[in-house]
């Protein structure tokens, strides 16, 4: 809309209409995902209604615990905390092209890394523990995810591959370092790093009942969001994500472009990990691969790596997930039932991407069939 | 009666562990590789695999028959691979963002429908003993292979044959190096993708089916770490040659019979890093054969993920 000034005067009537078209392409750009995510619902009610549950019992269930009561409002938004930094790995990248889905590895290893700094030095003040940790999260994920930048950009290697290699990887990483070397040897059932200090326990945010990771979470969706769309940089980086070529000639610095912000990214997924560990467990140990990464792909997608849709899509399947155990109880199915409404959503989001620019549902909505 | 080998147990280990944790890799490689070479990228065969191996051990356990679990699972399999090709036929559909798609919805389904199914006992895929010719256990051991080995190894010598030298095979690499080209020729792409991403998960499906009736042998929510991720990453280093991808599936099966092989011998130090080796192998094999100034030798033109 920034030519609006350059056509004043004679093109008026078209200009209002140009407006008003931008506007509803931007409303379809929101209302197009969430249409798939019903989509998405319907057909796994669909799935329901064949092995003989009630869809209808389903989602009143996954209302009442996910966000019926201020208590589930408190369990969705702790879970929501680190979904949120695991979109953001995915996100980031996305924008220049990137398809990165090992933001697990980075969770994994950043929460390990938090570990690591409470067994060495517990002594230090809380604040100063909590800072330190957050420091050494963000660098080792971002260095991990970085590398897989650096390779894609330096080497070519194939970024979606490598970075779940990765993840593999340091998965076992983590095992070996939480049973070996980082091992308190008081963790007799399950192997764990010393706990952390009491005054390094990162409580709640005030009247929230969550813990702050939530607040870093969407502090880091918003700073996102602004980087990409609002500076030179962000904007260097969507020219890099249409066409690296084109970039280059035109002398953006592609390759620092692609290492810095898949480094960014997995320093948002390490400060996941990071959180996990001092938020939460209290020491770090198997429980940190959760699955949170995976999970973030999915959120990345329906949010369409945009850094402010990703707070209430990470939300939402906050609170899915939040549900499992209640659905599990009360209608008898797997904790697997999640996972499978997880992955219809994740294909019909795809699937709406075919659809985009061919049809408009602002348009349907008015009756307009052009 | 034991005779004592020694150390020449380790690599007698990781011979036989080569060959037993080879056959998926085979299985599911060569199918993507016939995938690949028709111009499409599945990734979401790591599910394909994981259901394969659900739905073949359910369905062997049902009807007390290993086969017939194995035509499940490749069945299957290629009901995957028809979705994955049908939806990719889609203008604006992302081949490798619907691979990971798959790959959640593929184990998520096999999670879902096989809970019931981590207890009870299915027939296994019977082996044949080459190793008749020794006395010594550890060498009988090593070498009791599956059928489904010496199959994929027919297999992936058949495929290199048929992309080489018949008109089946011409199609398929006509329609992953130039859509135009096959276009001109009146060849129809996308039916050619359909049914080469149908081959490619019908036989992920039989890499599945493999894991859970032989080895390791039960169905459980862990019985795939990434197999069908690497074997993708397997054919970029086999250079889409389906008989590469035999030789690299098997030098996989060793790196990761490793583990367990040097833990045989009682070294438990790092067990976790001997676990990470394949993982760490098929890394530096992607990292030492990928290159961003020339396009990669026998590429298929086509391809999403070498671009």
């Amino acid at each position: 809309m920034t030519t609006e000034a350059g056509l004043a005067g004679p093109a008026a009537g078209t200009i209002k209409a140009e407006t008003a078209e931008t506007l509803g392409r931007k409303l379809d750009a929101i209302l197009l995902p969430l249409v798939a995510l019903i989509v998405g619902m319907l057909i796994f009610s669909i799935f329901l209604l064949f092995l003989g549950k009630s869809p209808i019992e389903f989602f009143q269930i996954v209302y009442k615990a996910g966000f019926g009561t201020p208590f589930s409002w408190t369990n969705t938004l702790a879970r929501a905390a680190p979904l949120l930094l695991a979109a953001l790995c995915v996100a980031l990248p996305a924008r220049l092209g990137l398809v990165i889905i090992g933001g697990e590895g980075a969770i994994v290893l950043g929460g390990v890394a938090a570990g690591a700094v409470a067994t060495f030095a517990p002594g230090l003040p809380g604040f100063l523990g909590i800072i330190l940790m957050g420091i050494a999260a963000a660098i080792v994920g971002g260095a991990w995810i970085g590398a897989i930048g650096a390779l894609r950009h330096l080497r070519g290697v194939n970024e979606t591959i490598s970075s779940l290699l990765m993840a593999y990887i340091a998965i076992a990483l983590m095992n070996h370092l939480v049973e070996g070397p980082l091992r308190d040897p008081a963790s007799l059932n399950k192997p764990s790093t010393a706990p952390l200090p009491d005054a390094w326990r990162i409580g709640e945010i005030p009247g929230v009942g969550v813990h702050w990771g939530l607040a870093v979470g969407i502090v880091g969706c918003i700073v996102c969001w602004l980087l990409i769309e609002r500076t030179t940089w962000g904007f260097a980086a969507r020219i890099v994500g249409g066409n690296v070529k084109a970039a280059q000639i035109q002398g953006l610095p592609a390759g620092l472009l692609i290492i810095g912000f898949t480094a960014l990214g997995g320093a948002f997924a390490g400060l996941a990990g990071m959180f996990e560990v001092a938020a939460v467990h209290g020491s770090a140990n198997a429980s940190l691969a959760a699955g949170y990464g995976y999970t973030g792909i999915l959120i990345a997608f329906l949010a369409r790596h945009n850094g402010l849709a990703i707070i209430p899509a990470a939300v939402v399947f906050a609170g899915f997930e939040a549900s499992s155990g209640l659905i599990q109880r009360r209608l008898d199915l797997p904790d697997a039932t999640i996972l499978v409404l997880e992955g219809i959503v994740f294909i019909t989001i795809l699937l709406s991407d075919a659809l985009q620019d061919k049809v408009s549902i602002v348009k349907l909505l008015k009756g307009d069939r052009t | 009666m034991t005779t004592d080998i020694g150390l020449w147990g380790v690599p007698l280990a990781i011979l036989g562990g080569a060959i037993r944790v080879s056959t998926p890799f085979i299985f599911v490689s060569v199918g993507e590789a016939l995938t690949e070479r028709s111009g499409r990228v599945n990734l979401g065969l790591e599910g394909t695999l994981v259901f394969g191996a659900m739905s073949g051990y359910a369905v062997a356990y049902q009807t007390n028959s290993a086969w017939i679990g194995l035509l499940a699972a490749a069945f299957f399999g290629m009901l995957f691979g028809l979705f994955h090709g049908y939806i990719c036929k889609l203008p604006k559909v992302n081949d490798i963002a619907l691979g990971i798609a798959l790959m959640i919805f593929g184990s998520g389904l096999a999670f879902f429908f096989g809970k019931p199914y981590i207890q009870p006992v299915a027939p296994h895929l019977p082996a044949i003993s080459l190793g008749w010719w020794s006395d010594v256990p550890q060498v009988q051991a090593a070498l009791r292979v599956n059928v489904l080995f010496i199959a994929g190894i027919a297999l992936a010598i058949a495929a290199s044959w048929m992309l080489k030298n018949t008109k089946v095979g011409l199609t398929i690499r006509v329609a992953g190096d130039s859509a135009d080209a096959a276009r001109a020729l009146g060849i129809d792409v996308n039916r050619v993708r359909l049914w080469s991403t149908a081959a490619g998960g019908a036989l992920a499906g039989i890499g599945g089916a493999y894991l859970s009736l032989y080895y390791p042998g039960s169905w459980n929510e862990g019985i795939s770490s990434g197999q069908g991720l690497m074997a993708v990453a397997l054919v970029i280093f086999a250079r889409w040659s389906p008989i590469n991808c035999a030789y690299a599936s098997l030098l996989f099966g060793g790196a990761g019979a490793l583990g367990p092989a040097l833990q045989s011998v009682g070294v438990t130090q790092g067990y976790y890093l001997f676990y990470a080796a394949p993982y760490v192998l098929t890394l530096g094999l992607l990292i030492a054969t990928s290159s961003t100034t020339r396009a990669m030798t026998a590429a298929p033109g086509e391809l999403s993920i070498t671009k």
